[in-house]
Formats: C-alpha cells, structure tokens, sequence
C-alpha cells in the first residue's frame, strides 16, 4: 500500500473515529456513567494517537496523548465526568479534527498559529483534570509541536525512564568516508542532555586485522531533550544514515520493545540487559521487578541458578505478570478488530460509480437482447433472455443497494449542532430523530447535509420561540427540533419540523406583495403562500421576526434540493410549528420505469409513481375532447394530453389511454397512445442545450437504440394542476 | 604526529604530540602497538594531543586492550584538553582507569 493510500485511509478513520467520540460525548451529557461511551471515547482517542504516530503527525499523537490520559483518568473513575469535562473534550476533539484536516490538507508539518494557541490553550485546561495522575512529576503541559514535553508516563508495562534511549552501531566505513562519530554525539549534545554514554567497544578485531581507518564501535546513549521527537534525532544522523544502523526508543517505551531492542543488536543480550539498566534507560524499579520474577521462579521450578536479569528481559515469557495481561487485552483487541474488518470492506466510491455505470450499460444491452428475441418469434432465445434481464435487475438492485447508506449517520450529526446552536442562543432545544434507517443513495447524502444544516438552524434560529413565550403559549420550555426520514412511493422524505412559533401567513403574504412577487388579487393557498420563503432575496427579516432574518439561503436550500430531482414544501401551523418537507429521488442513476408511447416517440415514468393505467374508450374521449379531467370513480382527475404538450406530429393512434401518477399527495393523468409496460431505464443527463426544458428530467436509451424522454412528473403533475385550478377559478 | 619514546627499567613512555587523528592512524597504530612490544609497562602521554577523533581514540582503546591481554599494564597521562573532551564524550575515562586531570574552566 502506497504511503499516501495509508494516509487517506488514517484521515478517513480519523473522521470515523471523531464523530463516534462525538456521539459519545453527547450521550454522557445524559448519562455520565455510561462505562461503554466512555470506553468508546477512550478507545477512539487511543487509536487516533496509534494511527497518527505511525505516520509520524507528532502534533496529533502529543495533544491525543494528553487527551488520552485525562480519559483513561476518567476511565479510572479518578475523575469525574460533568458538564464542563464533556465541553472541554469536545473542544478538544473539535481540535484533534482540525489538526487531522489540516493534515489532510497538506500542511503536516505544522499546525498554523491559531490553531496551535488553541491547542496550548486546550491543554492548559486539560491539566486541572490530569494533575495527580500519578505520583511522578508532570511534565507542564505544552504547545503539540513540543510532543517530548508531553508524553507522559504510560500506566503498566512502560519503563518509568523519561529518556530516549538511542542505540548507535556504526558502520566500519564512516571515518574513511570523513564522518567522525564524535562529531555526531557532540552535535546530539547541543540538542539536549546526554545523560549517559556506553561506548562499546566490543566490535573491534585483533590488533592485526583491526584497521585504524576503520571504525568499530557502537554507542548506547540515554539522551533527554525537551524539544525534541524521533525525527528530530534521526535528523542528526542523517548524513550518516547509510554508514549507521539507528534504533531509537521513545520515553517510556514498553519491557516488551526493549525486550526486542535488545535481541535485534549484535552483542551479548545478557550484558546488554545490564548495560541499559547501567545507562539508565532501565531503572531500578523494572530492575527490582524483573528481580522478584526471578525469585519467583526460582522458588518455583527449585532452579539452582537464577537466571541473569539480561534472561529475564529476554524471555519473553517471564516478563511481569501485568505485561502479560497487557499484551493478551491487546491480543483480544486485534481480533475483535479483525472479525469487524472481515464485515466490512472500504472501497472507493468511484469503483462503485464504475460498477453502476457498467450495470447501466448491462441495462441497455439486455433491453436490445430481449427486444431481438422478441422479434425472432424464438421461444428459447425469449426465454434464455427473460431469465437474463431478471439477473441484470437483481444485479442493477445490488449495485444500487452498495451505494445506499443509512441517514441516521447525517442526522446524528446534528445533535452537536443543535447542542451547540442552543447554547450560543441561549435557547433550550433538544432534538428527536426518527426514520434514521432510512436508506438513500450516498451522493444523495452528500449533497443533502447543508440545506439540513440550514433549516435546523433556521428552525432554531427563527422557528423556537424564547422560553417565556413558549411557557405563555402552554408550551414547554424546551422547544424540539424534529428530524424525520421515510421512504414514499420511489422518494424519500426528510422532514425537518419544530414546534416553534409558526409561519405568519399575513406577514408572508404582505412581503411578497412588497417584492412583488405577487399581485394582491392573486388567491394563494397556504401551501404557496409558505413556499414564497424560498422565493430568491425573499428576506422577512423586518416584516416576520419569528422566521429567517437572513433572507439569503432559503433559496439556496430549494436550489440545492431542486439540483438533486427533489422538492421542497413547507407546512405550518401558527403557534404549533413549521415542518419542511424535502423529497428527493431514491437514486440518481438508474430506475424502474414504465414506457408509454405518443405517435412515434417513447416516454418513461418512474414506476414508483404509476397508480393505473386506464383505456379510454372511443364514447368517453368524445366526452373529455375539450376538458382537461375526468371524473375517475367520483374524484375529480386533471390530466394532460402528452401528445399537445410534446407537439406529437404522427397519426393518433385508435386508442388512448390515461396512466394515473401520483406524486407528493397529488394524482394526475397522463393521455399517451400505447402502454408499452415496464423498463430498466438507467439516466442519462439530457445536455445543458435542454437544461430549462419544463416537464422532462432526463433521457435512457432503450433496446432498439432509441431515445426515450424521461418525464418530470412534479413538473407535469404541478402543471396539470394549476391548470385546474385555474379553469375552476375562471 | 610525532610520538617520542623514552624507554627505561622496563617502562616506556611515549609521548604523543599534535593531531591523534585518522591521517596518522596508520602509522600510529605501529609505533604504539611495538612500543608495548618492547616493555611491560606503557605510559602514553597525552599532555601534547591537539585534536583527537574517533580513530584516534580507537588506538588507545586498541593499546589498552591489547596490553590487558598480555598482562601489561598501560597508563594514559596527562591529559590534554582535546583528550579529555574525547574521553568524556564517550565516557570511558573509567575504562582507562587513569587519575584524569580536570581542565580548569571544565565542566
């Protein structure tokens, strides 16, 4: 895996990982105690700083680290959790998705200075909470790029030293090639505290063989700096990178990576041992452990001779006990980990876009095969191929289905907007979510966040009375935010309803006539009379203080929603509440439709929105000759006639026939000649040519190669029923 | 480079003047090595080292090993400045063994 890839991946699950701490963030607000919320935080913290220090963000590991401990404090039951912990994490986690952004943005190497202040500020607050984590000295807390300073002690299995341990095996070439050792060590000294150096020796040959140009020795350093990290220190052998085998241990770095360390260095492991301890990388307290394992053992196993401490550091298996549960919890962890990596498998949206496209073009190639085999008269080919498009729709179903997700996932975003928008307006608003299994397509998720994002605020803004109002009104004092999503008839609906104040129909009304949007005879219902608020530049700002003051954005959110095939309505209630109801298509790419023919053309329908299909006889077109509706079982049904509104040349056919469709509540017919039944159609965008063409939305291609019009059935059915409403009105 | 040798009642002392550098590692690495041939006991005064490098040190190393497994004994004395900055970086003035003489202004 490229580098790069591995970092998209590590951003990817940084996000991941961000929003779930932030969900459980929220949920302790409600309940403090809940252990699970709190091990999820935790865990989320704790695998950011993993991910991030392999990829060497040395700014996300220092600050998660700090972060990391107040939760493990937390976890711990040493601190308690309440409201103002919950606002400081969040901040914080607020500050670990601006650094992961920013290095995704590209700037890895250093967080900008506002963000950075935010940090020291951040962990400045995060010390009252960790101060007395344990007994050893804190080190104060410090600015992200300054990570030496604030890596602190790691609870069990970590060795207590603060030191970097760095081990240094030179290469027998690096003196004739003009680099000295000495230099380097001198050079390391400027960037800290040396506190103690083990030259070895051991590497040199017998006096006749030993070369005097050659260099033969190896150095075991315990160096401590205050503003220094790995790369820091790699960077001072740099130069001789390629004549020196470098390994660095971190402060604090766990028995088992020592453990390691040492076996993957070329000298005697037992003496070794000892000489870490000697330089002080180990100290007397994992000494005094080690020790009492071999006690232990000894009186186990009546030994004779106790193994040397050096052994004990080797053998793995008599590391102390807490290590050894350590490392089995962390062993459990990988495989859970493992079974729900086998559940999922992240691919890239486009392969998906891909397989869509390529089932679309299966689509239409099975459409041309079928119409052959129709042809042909040849029942087997009709049959093979029948059993072939049945496939091609269970695979076009599939591929679709991969593309769908969940909107609970956008929803539950929201609750930290409305958390934080009521604070900021000092408002008390919850939010309920419903419908959160609803699925959807993913570029329709994509796209539906920021007019969500705008009318929550709206509501909140401008839709929420304050508490004393609503207590006048019998309301309680805690207002709701609503969002809601369910499928209907090949759409699905996203609702965004509060129990505020209402629209004010005369307000409305009196500004639009102002903008002249309208003219004052024109009779309005309270549906249209709403929707003028997402008329462009259509701010009651002065004229309805209870709605946006913003005025721009309302049109914003119906473009946006109008880009992706959808509608926006609103419903109000004066005093009980505004709910906004956005509709938008299943899918982008491909639907069932229904082909109905007019003279020569084709036409599609989404089947979702056919009713029935109704024979016109020769009597009752005779009757329906200058109206425009009929009278379908004792309800009055407007209809257009697709071969006047598409100007269809050819000859009528004998007969007609009226396809019902229904769309947001409303039915409306159709008058096509010939019903030609069900179609895969898959969308085809019509070009920017046809972009302001009224009432088609799109083209497919069918079988025989031809272009079939995709009809826009909002726009045809709002067009039928204006008209009559207008000839009612007349 | 020069090294001077004065030997007597079994005990040679040499002395080792300017730079104990790789340029005159060779050369060094022979006189020293026959200089400890000849005696059983070596003094080698550093009172006269201008510049030590790692090569350098690496001869002295050489010559204490190397007369530790013959059972001679050798001392390192004197010690200029450039030595003793070499010894302390690498911390082996313990492995010498020798009473080292702090500079003034050291540490």
């Amino acid at each position: 895996m490229e580098l790069d890839q591995a970092l998209q991946t590590f951003l990817m699950e940084s996000r991941e990982l961000l929003e779930a701490m932030e969900e459980s963030l929220l949920g302790l607000e409600s309940a403090p105690d809940d252990p699970d919320a709190i091990n999820a935080i935790f865990r989320a913290a704790h695998t950011i700083k993993g991910s991030g220090g392999l990829f060497g963000l040395d700014g996300i590991v220092a600050f998660t680290h700090v972060v990391e401990n107040v939760l493990d404090r937390v976890r711990a039951g040493e601190a308690a959790v309440n409201g103002e912990l919950i606002a400081l994490l969040l901040s914080c986690r607020d500050h670990i998705g601006m650094l992961v952004e920013q290095v995704a943005a590209g700037s890895a190497a250093r967080p900008d200075k506002e963000t950075e202040a935010t940090g020291i500020m951040l962990l400045n607050q995060l010390k009252a909470y960790q101060a007395g984590v344990q007994e050893r000295p804190l080190v104060p807390a410090a600015a992200p790029s300054r990570p030496q300073a604030t890596v602190l002690p790691q609870p069990g299995g970590a060795v207590e030293s603060g030191h970097w341990h760095i081990s240094l095996r030179f290469g027998q070439d690096v003196l004739r090639n003009g680099m000295d050792p000495l230099a380097f060590i001198r050079y390391l000294g400027n960037m800290g505290e040396i506190t103690h150096v083990i030259t070895l020796p051991d590497a040199m040959p017998p006096s006749p063989e030993m070369d005097p140009e050659s260099c033969y020795l190896g150095f075991e350093i315990d160096f401590c700096g205050d503003n220094v990290d790995k790369a820091a220190i790699e960077g001072v052998f740099e130069f001789v990178r390629d004549d020196c085998t470098l390994r660095i241990l971190p402060p604090h770095s766990r028995i088992e990576e020592y453990i390691q360390f040492i076996a993957g260095l070329p000298e005697d492991k037992i003496r070794l041992g000892e000489l870490l301890v000697e330089c002080g990388s180990l100290t007397r307290k994992e000494l005094d452990e080690a020790l009492r394992v071999q006690e232990t053992l000894r009186a186990g196993c009546g030994q004779e001779a106790a193994p040397m401490l050096g052994d004990i550091l080797v053998e793995q298996g008599v590391v102390p006990p807490e290590l050894v549960d350590a490392a089995l919890g962390k062993q459990k962890l990988a495989r859970e980990h493992k079974v729900q990596e086998s559940k999922l498998i992240r691919i890239q949206a486009d392969k998906l876009d891909q397989l869509i496209n390529l089932v679309g073009e299966m689509v239409i190639a099975g459409a041309a095969t079928s119409l052959l085999a129709q042809r042909n008269r040849d029942p087997a080919l009709h049959e093979a191929t029948s059993t072939l498009s049945r496939l091609v729709e269970e695979i076009r179903d599939s591929a679709l289905q991969l593309r769908m997700v969940q909107i609970g996932e956008t929803f539950n975003r929201f609750n930290r907007v409305v958390r934080d928008v009521s604070k900021e307006l000092g408002k008390d608003i919850g939010l309920a979510i419903s419908g959160a299994e609803t699925e959807l397509d993913k570029s329709v998720v994509e796209k539906i966040g920021d007019p969500l994002m705008h009318l929550v605020r709206n509501s909140m803004d401008h839709g929420i009375e304050k508490a004393e109002t609503r207590m006048k009104r019998g309301k309680p004092a805690k207002g709701t935010v609503h969002l809601n999503a369910y499928h209907e008839s090949g759409s699905i609906v996203v609702e965004v309803g509060d129990d505020g104040g209402g629209l004010n129909r005369e307000k409305i009304f009196a500004k639009a006539l102002e903008k002249g949007l309208i003219t004052a005879s024109q009779t309005l219902s309270d549906q249209e009379v709403y929707g003028l608020i997402f008329e462009a530049g259509f701010s009651t700002a002065e004229a309805v203080t209870n709605l946006s003051g913003r005025g721009v954005g309302m049109d914003v959110v119906r473009r946006n929603i109008e880009a992706l095939r959808g509608t926006v309505e609103i419903a109000s209630r004066e005093g009980a509440g505004t709910t906004v109801k956005i509709r938008l298509p299943l899918t982008l790419a491909i639907i069932d439709g229904f082909l109905m023919g007019v003279g020569s053309a084709s036409y599609v329908v989404p089947l979702d929105l056919v009713m029935e299909c109704i024979e016109l006889g020769e009597a009752e077109r005779r009757e329906i000759r200058e109206s425009h509706y009929i009278n379908l079982r004792g309800t009055v049904l407007p209809f257009i006639r697709l071969r006047d509104r598409f100007r269809e040349r050819g000859k009528a056919g004998r007969r007609e026939n009226i396809v019902v469709v229904q769309y947001a509540g409303q039915k409306a017919g159709l008058v096509v000649d010939e019903l030609m039944g069900e179609f895969q159609a898959v969308i085809k965008p019509l070009g920017k040519l046809f972009g302001n063409l009224k009432g088609i939305s799109g083209s497919t291609i069918l079988g025989s190669g031809e272009v079939a019009l995709i009809l826009d059935v909002p726009a045809l059915i709002q067009r039928a029923v204006n008209q009559e409403t207008q000839l009612l009105a007349s | 480079m020069t090294i001077s040798i004065e030997t007597g009642n079994g005990v040679c002392q040499a002395r080792v003047a300017g730079e104990m550098t790789i340029y005159h590692a060779a050369g060094m690495k022979g006189e020293l090595l026959s200089c400890l041939d000849r005696c059983t006991e070596l003094e080698i005064n550093l009172s006269e080292v201008s510049e030590m490098d790692t090569a350098g040190f690496q001869l002295l190393l050489l010559a204490k090993r190397e007369a530790a497994n013959a059972g001679k004994r050798l001392r390192l004395v004197a010690h200029s400045p450039a030595t003793l900055e070499v010894l302390d970086l690498f911390n082996m003035a313990h492995y010498f063994g020798d009473p080292v003489m702090m500079p003034r202004h050291g540490h």
